[in-house]
């Protein structure tokens, strides 16, 4: 088989995989409003019409830029949107509006990084010191007067009009940029520890560590911490920097916990979710079981994962809202999407899903294995696992692994930013994919 | 550079294939666990999904229990409500969000849940469920005649208390009612239950109504509980009907005298009488006399023979049901030392002797059935929601020898002369011969009574047993008060029972 027959094959296989996603995301929808007969038409089925054109066309611009690339990659992240915006339509109409219009732009960004890229992405590498700077500043931005908007806790988004994003989930991809070009040119120097190799990259990512820490977004500081040992690891191979990295990260982590209070209430949380004597509860002041008070949120999340059994009660039939219509789990559709899922679906339809998260990571390591080049690899490979780590920190928190903090989980969850931020993540993948296939 | 992204890959992939192990830990090992927690709020909901199945009255149509729909975001919900606005309230009782069940709604929540065992409910559930339509549960039919009940609670209508009536031959219960009642559809709302827990003003300081005073309200049971005595001695041998007493209007014990009840003139007097001729007279010294020859074990006993001292097994919740028996006060506790009891005082009924109108509706019914008292049972079939039956209840034995048979039918002689010639007058239908049993219950308040009577017919044979008892009687007796109830009763029942 020659090059030029390969990539037809490619092209067609990823078209095909879209119209599976295309007839499952109308599945999807059609049995949610079978599940809601009483309030929708058939007319909203539109959405999966809306949904596979909206594919069709980055397909075509998949075919027009990167013919090559990874034929897979577009259809799972299009099916993992998909599963999302049909939860989040289940579990608000309205909010499944917003995201329709968020992926619409991701997708455009999609294209617009595709098509401006589609010559030689490697030319990012000049820039690594404005992207290591952009990440710093973006996490920054929220701390701006008068655009930014403190949500549960955590300054992390900005508001622009009417709509807010959390510059954050970009700043994930410009550090990785970032790393993966600074790490291919000085990789082999910074062993020897001066000042002018390591400096650069300690201050670059100690800054974003300290904004994030700052802004009480735990998940991302442990995201960027995760990706930074990961990627440093790939460059140098040496395992003790790593080790190095979890000491430090470690004492850290008990320095935190004995420091700061929201740190310390996660960790209890974690550890104690459910308590058979009231204890002090922060938000009232008063006293309250945990379950009723702190971990709240957890354990009404896993009430509703045990609740799926294995079969799942089916899309639309999950139980969401008390009698009297409150929300049983607050920030279902952002940090708990995973928790709705795992319960309309069950252990086998969660299972399913994260396979694709599985498959997703499988298939960017292997475009990491493939590119000739360092900053490829080291790109391909960080923007993967950025990928993974983020999966595991938001679902791991939410099945109680490690403590809970709130991320998104990509490309499935109710959040514009996160949604934006994985298209440029995924054409990302695709570029690189296509420049170790074409050669 | 590529071993290093291969162990990159391969963490990742743990890290993620983890999750999968998280997740089949919470939906299989743990799941039972977390839905049995109590703030677990989806299962309370889950409840509401369900279409519970409707309670009818004995004639399969007057719907005591129905749902109404509401759709919402999260589906369609149902929630009960109660057409007749209380008839028989603490019978059926309520199934809400916030105050949980009671009543029927609670003992046959898996029936009317669909969440039985039976194979026709499992399959029937099954295919809902499959098909993603609406588990709708079992219908049910009680015992209950409606025209009986509604006559029952009209009658007591004002006043405290409550009406038995059943089957003694099948333990089928006509009619439970008790005053006052309650709209079950006011439950829910914060006021609407604050006024239902209200002291009735009938009875000042009395239980509120949501109390089944037929099953849990505990009264002193007066002369009705000569019955029982009189059984005691009939069966032990140490009295006949025609045992003769003398009675000087009082009778002594322990050097203190204790006298008949009042007339205009003081104390009743009887001289001479036998004991039939004393129990058709409720005559408190004669029993008082023979309480003290038979001894207070002898008539625990028989008490016990007849159920007390255990909740008579009627399918209602066990919460909601009291054994009969000798109560200490302070400790709110039953006793049955015959040693620390006052064996004259206890034969007509008073002592510290509490019993509920439903132990004395059996009491009357055992006499009726030859000594044989029946399970009392509310429920009598259970229908699928597609109309084929599910369960039947069948008669079964509570009790087989409360007393001898022959005991029985001496006393259902001796009730015969209470109503043909005694304090029962007031009981008397044309045609009908009907047996029974006066009470007049000192409380402890001057002047003030339970009213009460027992009863069965026809005596010839029995189609229906019963109890009635009206708190907080100023000078109001068993005859006056309670048999006239007793007598509308059974002639609202019996053309109907024997038509069957």
């Amino acid at each position: 088989m020659g090059a030029r027959a390969l990539k037809i094959g490619y092209r067609n296989r990823e078209l095909l995989y879209l119209a599976v996603v295309g007839v499952l995301t109308g599945l999807g929808f059609a049995s949610v409003y079978i599940a809601r007969q009483a309030l929708v038409s058939w007319g909203s089925l539109g959405y999966a019409v809306f949904f596979f054109a909206l594919y069709l066309a980055a397909h075509l611009v998949v075919r027009l830029t990167v013919p090559s690339a990874d034929p897979y990659l577009l259809p799972m992240a299009g099916l993992l949107a998909a599963i999302g915006v049909t939860e989040i339509y289940r579990l608000g109409a309205s909010d499944a509006f917003k995201q329709g219009l968020w992926i619409v732009i991701g997708v455009a960004l999609f294209a617009f990084t595709l098509w401006r890229l589609r010559r030689d992405y490697r030319v990012l590498e000049q820039y690594k010191y404005l992207f290591g700077i952009g990440a710093i500043a973006l996490l920054l931005l929220p701390r701006v007067p008068g655009i930014g908007t403190t949500v549960n806790g955590a300054r992390l988004w900005v508001h622009v009009g009417a709509y807010t994003f959390q510059p954050g989930e970009f700043s994930k991809v410009f550090l990785i940029v970032f790393l993966a070009a600074y790490l291919r040119e000085k990789r082999e120097v910074l062993a020897q520890a001066r000042l002018k190799d390591v400096g650069p990259l300690l201050v670059i990512f100690g800054a974003c560590m300290l904004a994030l820490v700052a802004s009480n977004d735990l998940g991302s500081g442990l995201l960027y911490f995760g990706i930074f040992l990961g990627m440093l690891y790939i460059a140098t191979a040496r395992l003790s920097f790593v080790f190095a990295g979890i000491v430090l990260f470690l004492i850290g982590g008990v320095g935190a916990y004995e420091q700061i209070p929201h740190v310390h209430e996660r960790v209890t949380i974690w550890l104690h979710p459910w308590t058979s004597t009231p204890v002090y509860c922060p938000s009232t002041g008063g006293l309250a079981l945990r379950q009723d008070c702190e971990s709240y949120q957890l354990v009404k999340s896993l009430y509703s994962i045990a609740n799926g059994g294995f079969g799942g009660t089916g899309l639309g039939k999950g139980t969401f809202t008390t009698t009297d219509g409150h929300q049983l789990i607050p920030y279902v559709s952002s940090d708990f999407i995973y928790s709705a899922l795992a319960q309309e679906l069950g252990l086998v339809g969660a299972a399913a899903l994260l396979l694709v998260f599985m498959l997703f990571v499988a298939r960017g390591m292997k475009i990491a294995l493939q590119a000739d080049d360092g900053f490829s690899k080291l790109l391909a490979a960080g923007l993967t696992l950025g990928f993974a780590l983020q999966t595991f920190i938001i679902v791991g928190g939410v099945l109680r692994i490690i403590p809970l903090t709130g991320i998104t989980l990509p490309f499935v969850s109710y959040g514009g930013s996160s949604i934006v931020a994985n298209f440029v993540l995924l054409a990302g993948l695709l570029l690189v994919s296509d420049r170790a296939n074409a050669t | 550079m590529n071993r290093q992204i291969s162990t990159v890959a391969l963490i990742s992939l743990v890290l993620l294939a983890s999750l999968v192990v998280a997740t089949t830990y919470w939906q299989s090992w743990e799941a039972p666990t977390l839905a049995a927690k109590q703030d677990n709020a989806i299962q309370l909901v889950a409840q509401f999904h369900i279409k519970r199945g409707l309670i009818y009255a004995s004639d399969g149509k007057t719907v005591l229990a129905a749902n109404i729909a509401q759709h919402t975001a999260g589906g369609t919900l149902f929630f009960r409500r109660y057409p007749t606005n209380g008839l028989a309230s603490q019978v059926v009782g309520y199934s809400t969000q916030g105050r949980s069940r009671a009543g029927i709604e609670l003992a046959d929540n898996a029936y009317l849940t669909a969440t039985n065992a039976n194979l026709g409910t499992i399959f029937d559930k099954l295919s809902q469920t499959i098909r993603g339509a609406t588990v709708t549960g079992n219908n049910l039919v009680l015992n209950l005649r409606v025209n009986a009940q509604k006559i029952a609670e009209t009658a007591l209508q004002g006043r405290c208390g409550a009406a038995v009536v059943l089957n003694p031959k099948t333990g089928q219960v006509y009619v439970m009612a008790s005053s006052p009642g309650y709209n079950p559809n006011k439950i829910e709302s914060a006021s609407g239950f604050a006024s239902i827990l209200n002291s009735p003003s009938a009875c000042p300081g009395s239980s509120s109504a949501l109390y089944n005073r037929a099953t849990e309200g505990l009264y002193a049971p007066g002369s009705t509980f000569k019955t029982v005595t009189a059984a005691a001695a009939l069966d032990s041998g140490l009295a006949k009907p025609t045992s003769s007493f003398f009675d000087p209007g009082y009778c002594t014990e322990y050097g203190k005298q204790i006298t008949n009840a009042l007339d205009q003139n003081g104390p009743e007097r009887f001289g001479n009488v036998d004991l039939f001729q004393a129990f058709v007279h409720s005559i408190n010294a004669v029993f008082c006399d023979l309480g003290i020859k038979i001894g207070a074990k002898l008539i625990l006993d028989e008490a016990k023979q007849f159920g007390f001292y255990s909740a008579p097994p009627i399918d209602l919740p066990p919460s909601e049901v009291a054994a009969s028996g000798l109560y200490d006060f302070s400790k709110h506790r039953l006793f049955d030392s015959p040693a620390l009891v006052d064996p004259g005082r206890l034969a007509f009924g008073q002592e510290r002797m509490l019993v509920t109108p439903l132990q004395m509706a059996l009491v009357a019914a055992g006499v009726a059935n030859n000594g044989t008292i029946m399970v009392p049972h509310l429920l009598n079939r259970v229908l699928s929601s597609t109309g084929g039956t599910v369960v039947t209840v069948h008669p079964k034995v509570w009790k087989q020898h409360a007393m001898k048979p022959a005991t029985a039918a001496e006393l259902n002689q001796m009730m015969q002369g209470v109503v043909s010639s005694g304090t029962g007058a007031a009981a008397q239908i044309p045609g009908v011969l009907v047996a029974g049993k006066t009470g007049t219950a000192e409380t402890g308040l001057p002047n003030v009574y339970t009213a009460w009577f027992i009863f069965f017919a026809p005596a010839d044979n029995p189609q229906v047993a019963g109890a009635i008892a009206v708190e907080h009687q100023l000078n109001g007796f068993g005859g006056s008060v309670a048999a006239p109830i007793a007598k509308q009763l059974m002639q609202a029942i019996l053309p109907t029972v024997s038509k069957q």
